[in-house]
């Protein structure tokens, strides 16, 4: 016990750790859960009630449990193998889907940094940005599993391998309409992937890092707060917000980008599969979801920031700066907070985020019919990579301009 | 932009730019077809208006009212009470949900509504067919099985030993109902076959016919006449 209670802060800190929790606390309850808010919100949409009528006993929670009774059938369901199939790459495929979102969520900063020796009191942010290594600001965890210098690069790296799970499935069923839906997917993959990383040049250019944690502690410029909502990236760099928007939902295979899908044409490259194999692919979309809306969160919406509120509390109109060596805080208004409160706000705030997009993501998928595969790559190659480019260089020559003129 | 298009219809010179005739078929034409340039730059402007339709039914039906299933059965629609759901309904007037929560809520069917077989009776209780296999033989199903036996009733010829009805194969055509020449068998109970978690249990047995009419309270006897004189055939002369 001993052992453990000296090294609770250490344990607390270990990136597996960390991000198991994040898998098992956020990513798979919101994933599941959308499973169940997608019918409900389409029927919203559609004048239907959608599925509201799964229960345990009396509690029904207006269906909220259908997602359980999901799991169940689709765990329990028979698992089909047909006798044409490739067993091996079979099996891979739905864990070469599922795997690399999961694996890329180590990057998503989800909130601010714990300082677990000062949690009942107010943080010292004139102290710590004094002094980091003083006695209340030790054994220090960082919400975020890995901060790589290549931050979003990772993402875009590890996300491609995702794309190998519709490929592989596809060829290995044996199958014509599977290898077709395959063949679908990894070209609006590919399509898709370049005009997405070159979206978000623009923001690394602006914030001059590739590393999410940076983006959200600093937003558009370094002179003011990460805390302001004017100074995340949606206002500077509103453009790249919808170019990678629409790149990142084409991203997840999903309407009205479904054609990998397809369902009156081909079914798609999982058609062969069955049970929870095909409910791996299904929760790999919804983590997809969930996992964009925190890319787009943390990009543009300043992830874990609370507006105004800063890690000591709420303050409006001054900011802790650096001045002649000394950091001093430029007045405004100020309302302290215990650092605890501080961070369970942050927590809520990326949460409500995310859920917020990933609400936004379901109505554009009950909204907008498929497209056809001719407009697909047109949009890809013609509307969304030149777009990006021409919004890249733009950036580049704004901060030229910026630099040049001392603004930055 | 061009695209092939198949009509009835003969050209007309108001329509649209006809681009070439197929040869073999005079009315397979391709067509041009004009579509709003922004359409063709870009979608936004048409996600725009698409969210904004499918906005506002989402924000309607989360806060706003349900027409209950009195409401539908009376062709009426809900009285928005909330200042909210007041603005909302400016925008959409009627559309509500009409979902109805059927086990809980049933809408009021038509009277000729085809339900559940039932099976009458005779006024002292007996049952009213007489087995004479017209419903077996018109059923296009082939799901009505009859075993006729004598009756111990001197007043009556025959009825069913056997009666029973394959719920799973009738295809609710109500045929049966038409063929009865004695109004044994109806399909006015106004309900649904339940159901059944294995197949032998779709089977309504002469028992469960006739249970129908009690279950649904429904008047198991009926006011046609039988054996030509009514339903007091036994006071006949
Ligand atoms: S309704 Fe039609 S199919 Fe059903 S039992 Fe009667 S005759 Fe047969
Ligand atoms: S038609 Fe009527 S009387 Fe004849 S067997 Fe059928 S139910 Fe009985």
């Amino acid at each position: 016990m001993d052992w453990l209670s000296n090294n609770i802060y250490a344990i607390l800190d270990n990136p597996a750790l960390k991000w198991l929790l994040l898998i098992m606390v956020m990513v798979m309850p919101l994933a599941s859960l959308l499973t169940w808010a997608e019918r409900r919100q389409s029927a919203m949409m559609q004048d239907r009630l959608g599925p509201n009528r799964a229960n345990i006993g009396p509690i029904k929670l207006k269906g909220i449990l259908h997602f359980v009774a999901d799991a169940v059938k689709m765990i329990s369901k028979e698992d089909f193998i047909p006798g044409s199939v490739h067993r091996g790459l079979f099996a891979l495929a739905p864990i070469l889907a599922i795997a690399p979102v999961l694996i890329a969520f180590a990057i998503i900063p989800f909130g601010p940094t714990i300082y677990p020796h000062s949690y009942t009191s107010t943080l010292d942010v004139l102290g710590l940005a004094t002094d980091p290594a003083a006695k209340p600001f030790a054994d220090s965890i960082r919400l975020q599993v890995a901060s790589f210098d290549y931050g979003l690069l990772f993402y875009f790296a590890v996300l491609s391998i995702a794309n190998y799970g519709g490929v592989v499935a596809g060829w290995a069923s044996y199958n014509k309409w599977a290898l077709l839906g395959g063949l679908r997917s990894s070209s609006q993959m590919m399509s898709y992937e370049v005009a997405m990383g070159l979206s978000l040049m623009g923001c690394f250019l602006l914030v001059g890092s590739l590393e999410p944690g940076f983006i959200v502690a600093n937003g558009a410029s370094s002179q003011m707060s990460g805390a302001n909502p004017l100074n995340w990236l949606w206002l500077w760099q509103f453009p790249a917000l919808i170019l990678f928007m629409t790149a990142a939902i084409a991203e997840t295979k999903r309407a009205p980008f479904d054609i990998p899908e397809g369902e009156p044409e081909i079914i798609g490259y999982f058609v062969e599969y069955s049970g929870m194999r095909w409910g791996l692919f299904f929760l790999a979309e919804f983590i997809e979801i969930v996992f964009i809306s925190a890319v787009i969160a943390t990009v543009f919406f300043g992830g874990w920031q609370v507006p105004f509120l800063d890690a000591d509390g709420f303050r409006v109109g001054g900011y802790v700066t650096e001045i002649n060596h000394q950091w001093v805080s430029t007045g405004g208004w100020v309302l302290k907070l215990p650092h605890a409160a501080v961070t369970a706000l942050q927590l809520g705030a990326f949460g409500l985020k995310v859920i917020l997009l990933a609400w936004f993501q379901l109505m554009i998928r009950w909204t907008l019919p498929r497209f056809r595969a001719d407009q697909l790559m047109n949009l890809g190659w013609k509307v969304l990579l030149p777009c990006a480019l021409g919004w890249t260089m733009l950036t580049a020559l704004f901060k030229l301009c910026a630099i040049y003129l001392g603004w930055l | 932009m061009a695209s092939h298009a198949h009509d009835d219809h003969e050209p007309t010179t108001t329509g649209p730019k006809v681009l070439a005739t197929s040869t073999v078929s005079p009315k397979v034409r391709t067509i041009a077809v004009v579509r709003p340039s922004e359409q063709q730059v870009s979608y936004l402007a048409a996600t725009k208006a698409g969210l904004g339709i499918t906005l506002k039914h989402f924000a309607k039906n989360l806060f706003g009212r349900r027409r209950t299933v009195d409401q539908l059965n009376k062709g009426e629609h809900p009285v928005p009470t909330t200042a909210f759901q007041k603005a909302l309904s400016v925008v959409s007037p009627v559309n509500d949900i009409e979902t109805i929560q059927y086990p809980e809520e049933k809408a009021v069917y038509p009277e000729r509504f085809r339900g559940l077989h039932r099976l009458m009776q005779r006024d002292d209780g007996q049952v009213r067919c007489v087995a004479c296999m017209c419903c077996p033989t018109v059923c296009p199903a082939h799901c009505i099985t009859i075993i006729p036996e004598q009756s111990d009733d001197n007043g009556i010829e025959k009825r069913p030993a056997v009666f029973e009805i394959d719920e799973l194969r009738c295809v609710v055509c109500g045929l049966c109902v038409e063929a009865c020449p004695c109004d044994a068998i109806r399909m006015d109970s106004s309900t649904h076959a339940k159901p059944v978690e294995e197949r032998a249990d779709a089977v309504m047995t002469k028992e469960k016919l006739i249970a129908v009419s009690k279950e649904n309270g429904k008047n198991p006897t009926s006011i046609a006449t039988q054996g030509g004189v009514g339903p007091n055939w036994r006071e006949r002369g």
